[in-house]
């Protein structure tokens, strides 16, 4: 059984739209990150979409691609953010303003 | 330039191979002094005239192959290429011909002889080997003046010159009289130049070139007006280095150096730069019609006289000679302006033996006499200096004109040479300064050799050590026989030149006689009256009475007629005055104002535009995403959606 793919973009859609809102409204600074996740998977979700209707495998490879810088992205990010915690105690991202003045 | 050079190689052979050498000697010499000169002390008095006289015997092999060649001597040879930009080219031109030659054997001869003389006079000074290594890079840089055949390569020895002239003048720097002399030096003859580069500049635009034998082949194309503003404005650079009216000031100064130093380039070598510099672009000042030339005459006429009214009124020796230099250098001048450009050199040649003599024998009074310089406080040093004494009154004898001295055939030449221009007010002038001159030479002759022995308290009186002796005497020669090389009738001189400078006019028959015979007249005369006011039983009364008649005149004469403070009211105070506006008021005011003004107004504004930054991770990010989403619908409408 196969499904169009034009319900996958729109889940896509759904999933990227659903990520920026969270970014932009959340203030922890783990869940702005899996929001962040959650963006870059709604792409990987369309690079794979667009592969299989094509036939080819360019896509697959990119989302190999995502999936390898996005893990290594996570490794760098959450360091930062558990350093921030242990001085800070706390992983609100508006109170990390230092270079504000 | 290609012409001549083709034309050279096929009469002759090659004269420009030995130019270099000429030229590298003296420098390696004077860099090597400079490096290694405080470990080798006393040998680098033998090193600097080893080089010298290395330079001098090249310079003897190229005269000799010049003259060789004949008429057809003049070669120039492109070392390698200095400046490249486009199609225009400088590169290290030297050119020898007849007149560089005799320029070389001047330069180096009487280099030699002086700094053999400095040996023995610079003996236990604390920069010894110092003195050696900037009089080495002085002569290096005069030969660059005299062998360039391009006006670049010619103005880096004019101001090399002018740098070691400045060095040496200091080189006792302790004393602020030095300083301040050297830097007087230097800052007149940046007049000078100032106008010597406009010249050139304006030279460069007219012909394209800056090549001598192009610009003086295309000399005669020039519109006279044009030749005679860059005349002027060479000639301008000329006054500056040649210490002519106006810019004579420095030269007496410059008398604070050691006296070799006043020998060699306040007299014999540097302050002639721009009588050579006019002899070398004759034909661009022959180009400017009658203005310019008459100009350079009336100028050397008027410095002539002038700074023989000065000399007789001076008591200090080296003074005495510094102003007989400038208006022996304004004789020259006069010679010049009346076409008479051979006569010019032949004078530069003869006044380059006897003043170095004088300069060396005044040397040798102060070395002598404890450094003393007043000529009230000494007399009768001729019995305890006879080497001295008698070679000095050779010198006097030559600058004075009295036959057969070298002075009186070169004298005799120029002032010959005015009268056939049609120049008789000039030549009137001439004969007047060579009465002056022969005055004021024997009042210091009779002061300071003749009569009743006069010594300052407690110094021993010696004759010269050997190395001074071994320059004195064959200057001394030289001042006696130096007329030979162009002894009227014969010419040799200025028919070796005339390829180079033209022929210049010469009074024929009876009245050539009469010419000579009165410049002669008016030396002997100036002797006698020297004789009268100073060496005779009634001189002291006599010039009592003299004073008493004009007692404000002759101050004046001897406050140098106020000319230096004219100077400083006129134009130092001026100066001074609107350095500090602009240092006190106009800098810190309106430079700066700009300067903070500007750093004022970035910061006004980025204090006003921080509020957009506003640290919230969100706030950029919905820019961000406004951003995106703005390019998507530009695209999307783009393709038609």
């Amino acid at each position: 059984m196969s499904v169009a793919p034009g319900f996958y973009l729109v889940l896509a859609g759904l999933m990227f739209a659903i990520g920026v809102v969270g970014v932009l409204v959340r203030r922890n600074a783990i869940v702005i990150f899996m929001f962040v996740e959650l963006m870059l998977n709604a792409v990987n979700l369309i690079f794979v979409t667009f592969a299989r209707q094509q036939g080819t495998v360019d896509g697959q490879v990119l989302v190999f691609f995502v999936l390898v810088v996005a893990a290594a992205e996570v490794v760098v990010g959450l360091g930062i953010i558990s350093l921030i915690f242990r001085y800070r105690v706390s992983s609100n991202v508006d109170e990390i303003n230092l270079l504000k003045r | 330039m290609n012409d001549l050079v083709l034309a050279a190689e096929g009469a002759s052979a090659d004269h420009t191979a030995l130019a270099p050498l000429i030229i590298a000697l003296p420098l390696a010499s004077a860099f090597f002094l400079m490096l290694f000169g405080k470990r080798i002390d006393r040998l680098a008095g033998v090193i600097a005239s080893g080089a010298i006289g290395g330079a001098f015997l090249a310079s003897i092999i190229t005269f000799g192959s010049v003259v060789a060649a004949g008429h057809e001597a003049a070669e120039s040879h492109r070392f390698f290429d200095w400046i490249t930009v486009g199609d225009f080219s400088v590169g290290f031109d030297l050119l020898v011909d007849q007149l560089s030659a005799v320029m070389l054997l001047v330069v180096t001869g009487v280099g030699t002889l002086i700094h053999v003389y400095s040996i023995g006079y610079m003996h236990g000074d604390a920069r010894y080997s110092r003195f050696f290594a900037y009089l080495n890079l002085f002569v290096a840089f005069m030969l660059i003046l005299v062998l360039a055949e391009n006006l670049l390569l010619l103005f880096v020895g004019w101001e090399g010159v002018g740098l070691c002239s400045y060095l040496l003048i200091g080189f006792w720097f302790e004393k602020p009289s030095a300083a301040d002399a050297a830097k007087k030096a230097f800052i007149v003859n940046r007049v000078g130049d100032f106008s010597f580069l406009l010249g050139i500049f304006l030279l460069v635009a007219t012909v394209g070139s800056l090549s001598m034998v192009a610009i003086n082949a295309e000399a005669g194309a020039m519109s006279a007006g044009v030749a005679t503003a860059i005349a002027l404005l060479l000639f301008g650079g000329a006054t500056g280095k040649s210490a002519q009216i106006p810019l004579y000031v420095w030269l007496p100064d410059a008398m604070a150096g050691p006296t070799p130093v006043s020998a060699l380039i306040h007299a014999a070598t540097m302050v002639t730069a721009g009588v050579y510099m006019v002899a070398r672009l004759s034909p661009v000042f022959e180009a400017s019609g009658e203005v310019a030339l008459l100009v350079v005459g009336v100028v050397g006429a008027a410095t002539a006289l002038w700074a023989a009214v000065m000399a007789s009124f001076e008591y200090d020796i080296k003074k005495v000679l510094a102003y007989s230099t400038i208006s022996q250098l304004g004789y020259m001048f006069l010679a010049q302006g009346a076409h008479a450009y051979s006569a010019g050199i032949f004078h530069l040649v003869t006044h380059a033996f006897f003043k170095a003599l004088m300069f060396l024998g005044a040397g040798a009074v102060m070395h002598a006499l404890a450094g003393e310089v007043d000529m009230r406080k000494m007399g009768g040093l001729r019995k305890a200096m006879p080497i001295t004494g008698t070679t000095f009154l050779m010198g006097c004898l030559a600058i004075s004109g009295i036959i057969p001295f070298a002075g009186f055939f070169s004298k005799d030449a120029l002032l010959a040479a005015a009268w056939a221009d049609g120049r008789y007010v000039l030549w009137a002038v001439g004969v007047l300064t060579a009465f002056l001159t022969a005055f004021y030479m024997f009042r210091l002759y009779f002061r300071v050799f003749e009569g009743p022995l006069k010594v300052p308290e407690g110094v021993h009186v010696h004759d010269v050590p050997p190395t001074m002796a071994a320059a004195l005497i064959p200057l001394g020669i030289l001042s006696v026989v130096g007329g030979v090389i162009n002894l009227p009738g014969v010419l040799t001189l200025e028919h070796f030149l005339e390829p180079v400078v033209g022929e210049a006019q010469v009074p024929e028959g009876a009245i050539a006689w009469v010419l000579g015979g009165l410049a002669f007249v008016a030396g002997a005369l100036g002797i006698a009256l020297a004789r009268a006011v100073y060496l005779s039983r009634a001189s002291s009364l006599r010039r009592r009475k003299a004073y008493s008649r004009a007692p404000g005149l002759v101050d004046a004469a001897r406050d140098k007629f106020y000319i230096d403070r004219i100077y400083g009211y006129g134009i130092v105070a001026p100066g001074k005055a609107l350095s500090s506006y602009l240092a006190n008021v106009f800098d810190p005011r309106y430079v700066d104002g700009i300067v903070t003004g500007t750093g004022r107004l970035v910061a006004r504004a980025s204090e006003n535009l921080r509020g957009i930054q506003t640290g919230y991770v969100r706030n950029y990010a919905l820019v961000f995403l406004s951003g995106a989403v703005v390019i998507l619908v530009i695209q999307l409408v783009r393709v038609g959606l």
